[in-house]
């Protein structure tokens, strides 16, 4: 913990530096309204801040590697041996192959749908825009539980089966929102002469949002499928009312942590979890650099 | 006007049928459920209130409302807290950086979101990260137990749950504001306290209402954080409702809490609509 405030102190040093010689030449027009080093007690305020963000997460790796059964203090000793059972957990390959296939298809179709949504928006005033729009948003402005509950009243009603699809539905309905609005913010920075261009010189319509538009859609296109894909492969309040036999990797964890011989494997299986993430989001990092 | 009506709903329509089919028919049919009444195995569909006046008449209900209430403000307060001085730090002394800061906000919250409720419950625990610390530096002689399973420990938890998504639309409402207004505000002869309150956080409301907004109906919803670290007193409506429709089976009783909460919502959700409209209306330049 000390080590990764100490870390985080000295690369907020580094940045505030790098900053200022960054500001040097721009120093013709100065602008006296913006000091070059943040005060004091926003600085320290910022890094506690973040010291908090981090907590859990610097947390999660020390107890899954620590050769105790018990997640707790004093930590005994190094060990892989809790990741050498992963590959042992038969019910938590399946949890985690249900979650892939639900995460991928909420991500396409959650996507197919703010791409549909985004372009009547942006591109067409009709009857009835504000309150088709407005209904497709609600969601994000619903607590999840209501969300869970109201979808299992009408599957349990209708008397169908709970299995991925129903997860999935419940999914896509929560996550739209969040794809739309990245998907909004695409097509509103994108000029629009382009796409008039393109129909002038005789692409057709499909042609041209092939051909011209999705191309200049791509980094938001990207960034919604990511978001909605770990929006949803990390969501539990919904997946817990919809899934049948069929457990998602959350609701797989959930289960788990209510054996306390199982929380080590638990936390080897976080901590590789928040690897893949990070080697995910720094590769979409690079590739949304790359792409500009 | 006619074929653009038509082109953009048919481009709009599948996403709205969707949300027709999974949005505004399950809300009908739980509003339904919660004036029908559960009769040991059966349904009973004749129309009653019996349910609002269980809910009505029983303090426990009420008590547990409030409570939720409560902590979801709580957690809203904290979090805009936190997220403030994030988002303004990044945004007026990010520089080049910015894109990396928000990078290393944004990091935490790919833990999975179960784990990083646990994970506190560790921080907190009897023999966790902060009591193993102080006892070991002898500041305190034996553990503390005020830490864990209680109202605090829920509202730390989801206030950590939900930072970042309360840091964006912060984020994006202080980098919207015109730079010239902030030196205008200088040269005029305000103070950078007077330039903060007159000007700063007025024009960053909206992005203020929007993360309280966001934050207050996640944290309204959640039934994870009180079960884990909260204790018996930290008990929220959201684990009745989770109890009654799963173990309980007592559907309807759990619909009209379910329709209660929702009513708090959508008051909450319309006041906080409304301060942001005033809010454009007397900043034109805003929107």
């Amino acid at each position: 913990m000390a080590y990764a405030a100490a870390a985080l102190a000295a690369k907020s040093r580094a940045g505030v530096s790098m900053k200022m010689s960054m500001h040097m030449p721009m120093r013709i027009s100065p602008s006296p309204s913006t000091p070059q080093k943040a005060p004091k007690l926003l600085r320290g305020f910022f890094i506690i801040c973040l010291v908090f963000l981090y907590a859990p997460v610097m947390v999660l790796p020390l107890f899954a590697f620590n050769d105790s059964s018990i997640v707790g203090f004093p930590l005994r000793g190094f060990t892989l041996d809790w990741f050498r059972q992963l590959p042992h957990e038969t019910m938590l390959h399946r949890a985690a192959a249900n979650s892939l296939v639900i995460a991928t298809s909420t991500a396409i179709i959650s996507t197919s749908f703010a791409v549909l949504v985004a372009r009547a928006i942006t591109r067409y005033r009709f009857h009835g825009r504000g309150f088709a729009f407005g209904l497709i948003m609600a969601p994000v402005l619903l607590p999840e539980i209501i969300i869970g509950v109201a979808l299992l009243i009408v599957l349990l009603g209708l008397g169908i089966p709970l299995n991925l699809w129903s997860v999935i539905g419940g999914h896509v309905l929560v996550t739209t929102p969040f794809t739309i609005a990245i998907m909004l913010a695409a097509f509103h920075n994108m000029d629009q002469r382009l796409e008039e261009a393109s129909l002038d010189l005789g692409e057709s319509r499909f042609g041209t949002f092939r051909r011209v538009i999705l191309p200049l859609a791509m980094p938001g296109l990207a960034a919604s499928l990511l978001l909605s894909f770990s929006l949803s492969l990390d969501e539990f309040i919904i997946a817990f009312f919809l899934t049948g036999v069929d457990p998602t990797l959350p609701v797989y964890i959930w289960a788990q942590l209510r054996f306390p011989s199982k929380l080590p494997i638990v936390m080897a299986l976080g901590t590789l979890m928040v690897l893949v993430s990070l080697v995910l989001l720094s590769l979409f990092e690079y590739s949304r650099r790359r792409w500009y | 006007m006619l074929a653009s009506s038509l082109l953009g709903w048919r481009l709009i329509a599948l996403p709205f049928i969707f949300a027709v089919l999974l949005l505004v028919v399950p809300l009908a049919l739980m509003a339904a459920l919660s004036l029908w009444s559960q009769e040991y195995l059966t349904l009973s569909r004749t129309l009653t209130l019996a349910n609002y006046q269980e809910i009505l008449s029983h303090p426990v209900y009420l008590r547990l409302l409030a409570r939720s209430l409560l902590v979801a403000a709580a957690v809203a307060a904290l979090t805009v807290l936190i997220a403030f001085p994030l988002a303004y730090y990044i945004v007026f002394y990010g520089g080049r950086f910015k894109a990396m800061w928000l990078f290393l906000i944004i990091i935490p919250f790919w833990t999975s979101y179960l784990l990083r409720i646990f994970l506190w419950k560790i921080i907190l625990g009897y023999n966790g990260v902060i009591n193993s610390a102080l006892t070991s530096s002898g500041i305190i002689a034996s553990p503390l137990t005020f830490l864990l399973y209680n109202q605090s420990a829920v509202i730390i938890t989801l206030a950590h749950s939900w930072v970042a998504f309360a840091v964006m639309p912060i984020y994006v409402a202080l980098e919207r504001i015109d730079r010239p207004l902030l030196e205008a505000a200088l040269d005029l002869g305000d103070d950078w306290r007077r330039r903060f309150m007159g000007v700063t956080l007025p024009l960053a409301m909206p992005g203020v209402i929007a993360a309280v907004l966001i934050v207050f109906i996640s944290a309204l919803g959640d039934y994870v954080a009180p079960r884990l670290v909260g204790g018996a007193e930290g008990l929220l409506i959201a684990n009745v409702i989770q109890t009654q429709f799963t173990k309980a089976n007592n559907a309807p009783l759990a619909a009209s809490l379910a329709m209660t909460i929702l009513l708090f919502v959508v008051v909450v959700a319309s006041c906080l609509w409304l301060m942001r409209r005033r809010h454009w209306q007397q900043n034109p330049g805003l929107a």
